[in-house]
């Protein structure tokens, strides 16, 4: 079992926003994957309460919406850091070192793979394959993309991006 | 072969590449920058503009100028000026920024000089590269859509069909399955509502080449798609992306407005009687998704999970309705082979493998990208000749093709043809692309257990041998890269992976034991090291290597002792610095960073190093390192 977030979020704190996307949308089934992702987009994670009202307007269980949000890897059920570090695990970059360069943010962030640091600064996620391989190893912080990287990359990488924030 | 301005001929183009490779590389800045020196220059003459991926994202950002057909590689914004004066005032190229070939080290001005390009032969690429993805106009001037026109004027739906099926064209996706023969069983079946979908959930880790043809010429897929539709007689369709892919879900779903808005797409198209709606749907992140019963469960907003078949989509898919699904390429294919005909496609290739195949040439290899070449064309060809080898003077030892589906072919395959009835009988397959280079530092057995530990992630649990078995043979895996391996279990792993394979639900499963069994059957002497010697010949599994320094060449420089992130290394000024293997992680920091003029760190697997305990002074009678087991 996923644990869904404690958060202390309320009807009332999401009722708006999800208002809004509702207003795009019919009211179908199908229109779950779509809902839930413009969900995440507002609150960067998935509520408990709003996948609640979720379930509500598309007429069908909770357990339904909970079942798709842990089935799919896009979705988060806990709140996620300022910046999502992405970094790729795919077969280029796996054979090119992505596992030491893994290794160094852990290192230097503090934290393991899947994990926000306590200052909710950094979440720090593994991806499949972004498609850049011919730049193995690559890793993205948010929308940017870092290609050849090395351990000795990271820290400008990470100290590039805190400034940029 | 430009889209420059027709009756203009003294005017030059940059095509700066806007591919995701070449953005990472600050590609956007470097078109702005270009654009504000040209005006600042004014130079009339000159036009700046962008286009898709060129495929050669090894030499990114690359910038293209064009009539002259120029190529610079590895461009930067400090670079713009120099090419702004020199080579677009004053006429005379920037040579720093031509390809160096990898061989020869020549430098070599013109595009089509590159050998990575002129031994390609680019179909479903043919614009890739050549045009500004987000104008139609520069589609519709390289004949785009004309191949639409003809269908829907000329061909009863029927006629499409045969047309495909005379090509040969086999589906791109992986399985190889015949998309005349797919359209026809669609076609069969009389229904009011029918599905065309087109698969770009391209998931296998190491392969790139759908999101590069859709963000380099999304016009294409959408026609091929429109053909589709009209053949077998859909009049909605989906294109399910994965959202990893934003530029390409961004320049598809631009295309698809532009399409409308020209009338080739929605009510009536060309004043037909056909008409199609195209949805986008992202994908949320599932491997499995790729699969077709998986991906349709997906749009219709569940769990990703296949069902078994029969029945397949053909006549039951998409909310039970008769539906055809094909992977981006294939459907990129379809407007060549309707406007230049099927002889001449199926004039290409080899007798039961038509046409070309696009490859995500990486790993380590020294000409990366995206490549399209004839099929039958020789694995030797693609590594050696548009490859350019293995860089750092390395020994080949594997290509792996077909993703985690697929297998990892030895040395002795090289000169092999590539088409899916050769990649099927070596144990791999021709998949949706993938190529990874594998050389003498990768271990296989490693690389077994990457896949598997991928496929494991993504097993969607529905069935019991793909959910549980991979799982044991991970286990296994991973326990033989830790050196705790014993001698049963390579037989363990055939069992397990030939269960696996007879038992699963779907291809995911079915496929998932082939890195495995590949690599037990050309490399079972890696497997037989790592268990009986404990020993990884690679170099690569980091509980079987150890890091020594070897007192007869330590300086007592201390570089490796400050670098040392594990604080694993005891010394001190002109003493012979000693590694504690305790505490060290392995990391090979102190090998990378021991000055090349000392050379006094080594890594060794299976061996002991005799050093001394405790640093000593470097004297000038230095003493020996002895080896011992």
């Amino acid at each position: 079992m996923v644990p869904l977030a404690k958060d202390t979020l309320t009807k009332a704190d999401v009722q708006e926003k999800l208002e809004d996307i509702f207003s795009r949308y019919k009211g179908e089934r199908q229109e779950l994957i779509p809902v839930l992702q413009e969900t995440q987009a507002k609150f960067r994670y998935l509520p408990a309460v709003a996948m609640r009202e979720i379930s509500k307007f598309l007429q069908i269980p909770e357990s339904s919406v909970y079942g798709v949000s842990t089935f799919y890897a896009q979705f988060k059920l806990t709140p996620l850091g300022k910046k999502v570090i992405r970094v790729c695990r795919g077969t280029a970059c796996h054979v090119r070192g992505s596992a030491k360069v893994l290794a160094e943010i852990e290192k230097q962030l503090g934290i393991k793979a899947g994990e926000t640091t306590e200052d909710m600064e950094y979440t720090l996620e593994t991806v499949a394959c972004i498609g850049a391989c011919a730049l193995a190893p690559t890793m993205t912080i948010d929308s940017e993309t870092y290609g050849k990287m090395t351990t000795k990359k990271v820290a400008e990488v990470l100290g590039d991006s805190s400034k940029a924030g | 072969m430009t889209a420059a301005k027709p009756g203009k001929k003294d005017r030059r183009t940059v095509f700066v590449c806007q591919g995701t490779g070449c953005v990472s590389g600050k590609s956007i800045e470097i078109t702005e920058a270009l654009a504000k020196a040209v005006k600042e220059q004014g130079l009339d003459g000159v036009d700046i503009d962008f286009t898709g991926c060129h495929g050669f994202c090894e030499q990114g950002p690359v910038a293209i100028i064009e009539p002259e057909g120029i190529f610079y590689t590895h461009v930067t914004v400090a670079d713009v000026p120099e090419i702004v004066t020199s080579h677009l005032r004053d006429g005379k190229p920037v040579e720093r920024l031509f390809y160096k070939d990898p061989v020869s080290g020549q430098a070599i001005p013109l595009y089509k000089d590159i050998k990575f390009y002129s031994m390609q032969q680019r179909i479903i690429l043919r614009n890739c590269g050549h045009i500004n993805p987000e104008r139609i106009g520069d589609y519709t001037a390289r004949g785009g859509y004309e191949a639409l026109k003809k269908v829907l004027k000329e061909m009863a739906p029927q006629q499409v069909i045969d047309t495909l099926k005379a090509s040969g064209l086999r589906g791109r996706g992986g399985a190889g399955f015949s998309t005349g023969q797919k359209w026809q069983f669609c076609y069969d079946v009389k229904a009011e509502q029918k599905y065309m979908i087109c698969n770009a959930d391209e998931g296998d880790p190491g392969a790139f080449m759908d999101r590069s043809t859709m963000e380099g010429d999304p016009h294409t897929v959408i026609e091929g798609m429109t053909i589709a539709a009209y053949a077998i007689g859909a009049s909605e369709g989906y294109i399910y992306i994965r959202a990893e892919y934003p530029l390409a879900v961004k320049r598809v779903r631009l295309a698809i407005e532009q399409a409308e808005k020209t009338g080739y797409l929605g009510k009536n198209i060309l004043g037909s009687d056909f008409s199609l709606t195209i949805h986008v749907k992202e994908g949320a992140g599932a491997f499995v998704c790729g699969e077709e019963t998986a991906l349709m469960a997906s749009i219709e907003g569940k769990r990703g999970m296949p069902r078994s078949r029969p029945p397949f989509p053909a006549t039951s898919g998409l909310w039970g309705k008769p539906t055809t699904i094909n992977n981006v390429k294939s459907l990129a294919t379809v407007p060549v082979i309707i406007a230049r005909g099927a002889d001449w496609y199926a004039g290409i290739g080899t007798e039961k493998s038509k046409g070309t195949c696009v490859f995500a040439l990486t790993g380590k290899i020294a000409n990366s990208g995206l490549i399209e070449v004839p099929m039958g064309i020789k694995l030797r060809d693609i590594i050696y000749e548009i490859g350019g080898g293995i860089p750092g003077g390395k020994k080949f030892k594997a290509v792996q093709t077909g993703g985690p589906s697929g297998g990892c072919l030895p040395e002795d395959y090289l000169d092999k043809s590539v088409d899916y009835e050769s990649l099927t009988e070596a144990g791999s397959m021709m998949g949706s692309g993938g190529m990874v280079v594998m050389d003498e530092d990768t271990c296989m057995v490693d690389i077994a257990r990457y896949f598997l530990s991928f496929t494991q992630s993504e097993s969607c649990g529905k069935c019991v041998p793909c959910r549980v078995g991979t799982k044991q043979m991970l286990d296994i895996l991973e326990r033989i890269c830790r050196g705790e391996g014993v001698k049963e279990d390579i037989d363990t792993l055939e069992t397990l992976g030939n269960q696996i394979k007879a038992g699963s639900l779907c291809a995911l499963g079915q496929t998932a034991p082939n890195p495995v069994l590949t690599t037990l059957r050309y490399f079972k002497d890696e497997y037989e090291a790592h268990i009986e010697e404990k020993r990884c010949p690679a170099l690569s599994c980091a509980s079987l290597i150890s890091f020594y320094i070897l007192p007869d060449k330590c300086q007592g420089c201390g570089i490796c002792a400050r670098e040392c992130p594990a604080d694993a290394i005891a010394g001190g000024k002109r003493l012979i610095h000693v590694i504690d293997q305790d505490k060290c992680v392995k990391c090979g920091t102190c090998l990378e960073v021991c000055p090349a003029r000392f050379g006094a760190v080594t890594k060794v697997s299976g061996e002991t190093i005799e050093v001394p305990k405790e640093p000593v002074p470097v004297t000038a009678e230095k003493p020996k390192a002895g080896t011992a087991t």
